[in-house]
């Protein structure tokens, strides 16, 4: 299991190289660069531009650059006069983080018991019940969702604020609507796999043993039912933690996703760099976790890691 | 020897969207102390489906009983409930399945797989149970117990997972145990020592044993009496010897002329039966082998025949005994012996 952790700790980051070596290209291949302006004439511009090293080859910039990261250091904002990409990231990521979090344990764990309780009352009216959410989560964009939210919990009905991220009360409207879509999609998955699983031999040996059905939902069924659930839990992290862009920016959330958005749209390139790098070190961790916590779930998986 | 499982009149149908399907169609048999009753019979003649009816294993709905009884030491079956059914599943009849691949949770340890029995009956402390699941498991040939209890199902053999699964069935100390094809899926030399397992706890337990089986080789091995069962109905019973030597159900007669024996010629051919089971959406109203039988009378066509006594436990349900039908003399296997030796 250890050796299993350690090759998969190289591979992370030899990923992560490969994005930042990616990212590094594809920023420079964009047309325009971060200081084109009406009001700036080329004496400021060169002068701006050697500050910041771009006179000098964009091998050596490389160099310098990956130099940086390895000490943790993304360098400063092009835009965001005297503000370094550490600081950005630390002053915003903690909200994102935050409401991501939430949003993933309240899909989660209700998309577990919806589609544990749809399995269970297959064809019954509280099946029909869940199927119904799962199919509105599934289909209705996560915006929508969210100006749904806010018009009726938040102004009609005066329950939770419209709004911004100031304490608990704030942050469920935003939670839900950003965790709506993986709660959908993990109770349609939990079903289908609950009622797979329900026909399997084992369960049938169990019943033979005499053990009481609530004995073989949870001792039997669920622990074999949840499997493909965790098999999507990595990009599933992923896609809320991206979905944060766009809830953030509804309820305005000082989270990363404002920054990231405006970073690609002013061609600030060390804030872009440095948004992805962080970003997709957070993925490969995610489905890192995803994939050690398979193993400790499912024995079989775990022999053939060691 | 006295009863402890009387069967009658059993019917067991399954509501599909096809319509009624009716795989088990007045059965009765019973089973005796100690005694190995062997069911023999193709895919689909209702021999699984009537042995998971004794325990109630088929699903209800969509299957359902249509008639019959189940008395199990004077109980009824048919007519408990899920949790007085819990009582007797695993503790009073104990049950092996075909195929020890699937049959065993993929993700729980083999040692509390076994357990679970007793853990469900909160009947011992865990000390008490771990000696319980190793006892088991030393009893049923698993030699290193100790390693084994912590291993998951994926780490053992097919074999050793039959093992297993014996153990699980035998753990409660059931009266009946009954096992479908349980050696189906494994490969000849393994199917020869779990069937030797099965004959030797059988006789130091002194369990009974409902053995289910398309392989009348099996039969021949391990059972004391045979019931020859077809579309749903027991078409011939009878002891070992009557099936194999005195067989009066031309079924019969063609599942032994199917099978290769030690006086098999190397190029001599192996008869099958020829054409397919009764569709028992809509079964005939006659004999349900009519169609496939080479000696088919008009009558067979029209009515069911009835059960004849030929003697004190063999009995078969062919017109063929009927006193007006010609005397036909069929196939078994002594006479194929006699032919071989002449």
């Amino acid at each position: 299991m250890r050796k299993y952790i350690f090759k998969r700790v190289i591979i992370s980051f030899v990923t992560i190289w490969v994005l930042a070596t990616i990212v590094f290209i594809l920023v420079r291949l964009m047309p325009g660069d971060p200081f084109s302006s009406d009001k700036m004439t080329p004496e400021i511009k060169a002068n701006i531009e050697s500050y910041y090293g771009f006179d000098k080859p964009l091998i050596e910039q490389y160099f310098t650059y990956m130099k940086n990261i390895v000490k943790g250091d993304f360098g400063y904002s092009m835009k965001y006069v005297n503000q370094s990409v550490n600081k950005i990231i630390a002053d915003s990521f903690p909200y994102s983080f935050d409401l991501g979090m939430r949003a993933l344990s309240l899909s989660i764990s209700l998309g577990l018991v919806f589609g544990i309780i749809a399995a269970l009352y297959r064809g019954k009216q509280l099946d029909y019940v869940c199927v119904i959410i799962a199919i509105i989560g599934t289909s209705v964009p996560d915006f929508i969702i969210g100006a749904m939210l806010q018009y009726f919990f938040g102004i009609k009905w005066g329950l939770f604020p419209v709004a911004q991220y100031q304490g608990i009360k704030h942050t469920i409207l935003p939670s839900i609507a950003l965790g709506f879509y993986t709660m959908a999609m993990v109770s349609r998955l939990m079903r289908a796999s609950m009622l797979e699983v329900v026909q399997q031999d084992y369960i049938k040996t169990a019943k033979s043993k005499g053990i009481s059905k609530f004995r073989i939902t949870y001792k039997h069924q669920i622990r074999n039912a949840i499997m493909p659930v965790v098999t999507v839990l990595g990009p599933t992290v992923a896609s809320v933690l991206t979905g944060t862009f766009v809830i953030e920016s509804i309820y305005a959330i000082p989270g990363m996703g404002k920054y990231y958005v405006q970073s690609v749209q002013n061609l600030d390139y060390s804030l872009i760099l440095g948004m992805t790098i962080f970003y997709g070190a957070f993925l490969v961790l995610a489905n890192m976790i995803v994939d050690i916590l398979y193993g400790v779930i499912d024995p079989r998986i775990r022999v053939s890691g060691r | 020897m006295g009863k402890i499982l009387e069967v009658k009149d059993l019917s067991f149908s399954f509501c599909t969207y096809g319509g009624i399907v009716k795989a088990v169609r007045g059965v009765d048999f019973d089973v005796n102390e100690g005694e190995i009753v062997g069911i023999v019979g193709e895919s689909g003649c209702g021999k699984s489906v009537t042995a998971q009816c004794l325990v109630r294993l088929n699903p209800e709905p969509p299957g359902f009983f249509e008639n019959g009884s189940i008395q199990y030491k004077g109980t009824e079956i048919i007519t408990m409930t899920d949790k007085e059914m819990r009582k007797i599943r695993g503790v009073e009849i104990g049950f092996i399945f075909q195929d020890p691949m699937t049959s065993l949770n993929p993700t729980m340890k083999i040692g509390k797989q076994i357990e679970e029995i007793f853990v469900q009956r909160n009947m011992y402390n865990k000390k008490e149970l771990k000696e319980k699941a190793l006892e088991i498991l030393k009893l049923v040939g698993i030699s290193d117990g100790e390693r084994r209890y912590n291993q998951y199902p994926h780490e053992l053999s097919g074999g050793m997972k039959q093992r297993v699964m014996i153990a699980i069935a035998l753990v409660g100390n059931p009266s009946i145990i009954i096992a479908d094809e349980p050696t189906t899926s494994l490969d000849v030399t393994i199917e020869a020592q779990i069937l030797d397992l099965l004959r030797d706890l059988q006789k130091k337990l002194n369990t009974s044993i409902i053995l289910i089986t398309h392989d009348l080789g099996v039969i021949a091995k391990m059972c004391d009496r045979v019931l020859v069962m077809y579309g749903g109905k027991i078409v011939e019973r009878g002891m070992v010897d009557d099936i194999f030597y005195n067989t009066k159900h031309p079924y019969t007669s063609g599942l032994l002329g199917s099978i290769a024996s030690l006086e098999t010629e190397k190029d001599e051919e192996l008869e099958p039966i020829e054409g397919t089971p009764p569709d028992l959406f809509s079964p005939p109203a006659g004999c349900p082998f009519a169609a496939r039988c080479e000696y088919a009378m008009e009558i067979c066509y029209q009515a069911m025949p009835p059960e004849y006594q030929l003697a004190d436990n063999h009995t078969t349900m062919c017109w063929l005994q009927h006193e007006y039908a010609k005397a036909i003399d069929l196939p078994c296997k002594k006479k194929l012996k006699n032919e071989v030796m002449q």
